[in-house]
């Protein structure tokens, strides 16, 4: 389609599609907030864990609680290293009575894998890397339901949020739907066989016919404003291997009350300890972008963070980034400066996420 | 794509008119996608052939903008600053500074229309 393309951990990923058929990151990110966007996101990881003991072993590696987990339900976890930081953010999807499904990120598949492996060897369970198993097609916005339901013989009204379910999807039997997303905004995940032809035509019929609805194709740079925007964590950015789950923020995913996970012990030690740093939303003031990496300074332009994540929002029409500070510059309404090409440019802590989707009345 | 023959270009994507009248090509924009920040310098600073004298932002990247000549910024493009999405919509009608020329001569090694159309469409790899 003409797409700018970048390698991505490995992968040949759009980063956007052309203007010439109306995209663009701002128009992508524009689609997914008032329309219809459609992702591949293929280049996501797959795990399966199923078995007698497939869910004492998710319970044991990852943060949230997947006993609550109905069959047919989801939830957003993390996957924890002892000393509580992060091995990488997941979903955990309830397939069956004793069948689990992880969906984690493109860049840690194989030491997420590995991880995964090493640390439910002692369950009666059976592991699978399903990484390959599928491609992986989002739609997302609030005209996605209209979208994918033309496509589907499954009930898309009687799918809740973060709940999964099967149906026949562009004449493919059994096809595994879930109402997710990396968007901030309502829709769905499907799985669809992974040979070339089939996905080639169901993208092709996604579009087809999303036409009415104005669906555009979008790339990783609106999914990274998009995210951004809903304060959606990022592996490498705002969650990593040197930051805890408390620092991140993450703290109502992460269920202390479990009886064991790993990373527990650690979690507990140091929310006695209280925080070094906590992640804040920032909104410029003064003119000027912040970037991944750039330094966040004090008043007094002593360095005191950094950003992890910045850019233009598309739909906000602000500036906005999401950095690591000190607790005591963390309250809402504080003034910070962003070191922009040797400048420090004002910047005010704002409440997050900075967008929320409105509420279906 | 037409490149206009009324002016000189650099391999940085910028063209220069011999008055000393300076923006980037469209394949520059086309390459960044939404423009949405450019910073350029004051009237009266001085910038120098091969070096950077501004920066110009889309929603993905930041890039330097490099002079296609020496000489002193007499006037800027103040309405960039509010509407940076003119660059894309007219690349080589959205002047961003022009500068009093130190040395003209300095233009006779820059490229031709053809030889920057030429240039990008290598780059392009079509």
């Amino acid at each position: 389609m003409g797409a700018k393309m970048v390698e991505f951990n490995g992968w040949d990923m759009p980063v956007e599609y052309p203007a010439s058929i109306g995209c663009g990151i701002i128009n992508e990110h524009m689609a997914v907030r008032t329309g219809v966007g459609i992702f591949d996101v293929s280049h996501m990881g797959d795990i399966g864990l199923v078995g007698p003991e497939a869910l004492n072993a998710v319970q044991h590696i990852s943060m949230n609680d997947a006993s609550r987990l109905a069959v047919g339900q989801a939830q957003y976890s993390a996957l924890l290293y002892p000393q509580g930081t992060f091995v990488d953010d997941v979903i955990v999807h309830r397939l069956a009575d004793d069948e689990y499904f992880l969906v984690i990120n493109a860049g840690t598949r194989e030491k997420d894998f590995g991880w995964v492996r090493d640390n439910t060897r002692y369950f009666n369970c059976c592991l699978q890397h399903r990484s390959d198993d599928f491609t992986q097609i989002a739609i997302q916005g609030p005209k996605a339901i209209n979208l994918l339901q033309k496509l589907t013989d499954a009930d898309l009204s009687k799918l809740k949020f973060y709940w999964v379910t099967r149906g026949t999807v562009c004449g493919l039997k059994d096809i595994l739907i879930a109402r997710t997303g990396y968007t901030a905004e309502d829709g769905f995940e499907i799985y669809i066989p992974p040979a070339e032809e089939i996905s080639t035509r169901v993208w092709q019929e996604i579009l087809a016919a999303g036409k009415e609805f104005g669906v555009v194709p979008c790339g990783l740079g609106a999914r990274n404003t998009l995210r951004l925007e809903g304060k959606l964590p990022l592996y490498g950015h705002e969650i990593s291997d040197s930051i805890s789950v408390w620092e991140a923020g993450l703290d109502r995913f992460c269920k202390m009350e479990k009886p064991d996970f790993l990373g527990k012990p650690a979690l507990e030690r140091t929310k006695a300890e209280g925080m070094k740093k906590t992640l804040v939303g920032l909104e410029m003031v003064e003119r000027g972008i912040a970037r991944d990496g750039y330094k966040v300074l004090g008043e007094d332009a002593r360095e005191i963070g950094y950003v992890t994540s910045g850019s233009p929002a598309p739909f906000l029409k602000k500036n906005i980034a999401l950095a690591y500070v000190p607790p005591q510059h963390a309250a809402i309404g504080s003034t910070v400066l962003v070191e922009i090409r040797g400048q420090g440019v004002k910047a005010q802590v704002v409440p997050t996420p900075f967008y929320k989707r409105p509420k279906k009345a | 794509m037409p490149y206009p023959t009324d002016r000189k270009y650099t391999k940085e994507h910028e063209w220069i008119t011999a008055d000393g009248t300076i923006g980037i090509t469209t394949y520059a924009q086309d390459s960044l996608g939404d423009i949405v920040f450019v910073d350029l310098p004051k009237v009266g600073a001085e910038i120098s052939a091969g070096k950077t004298f501004g920066t110009v932002e889309s929603v993905k990247a930041v890039s330097d903008l490099y002079a296609p000549a020496s000489g002193t910024v007499t006037a800027v493009n103040g309405e960039l600053a509010t509407a940076p999405e003119k660059v894309n919509k007219d690349a080589h009608g959205s002047w961003m500074v022009k500068i009093a020329l130190k040395n003209p001569a300095e233009l006779d090694s820059l490229l031709s229309a053809a030889d920057y159309e030429k240039f990008v469409s290598e780059e392009a790899g079509h």
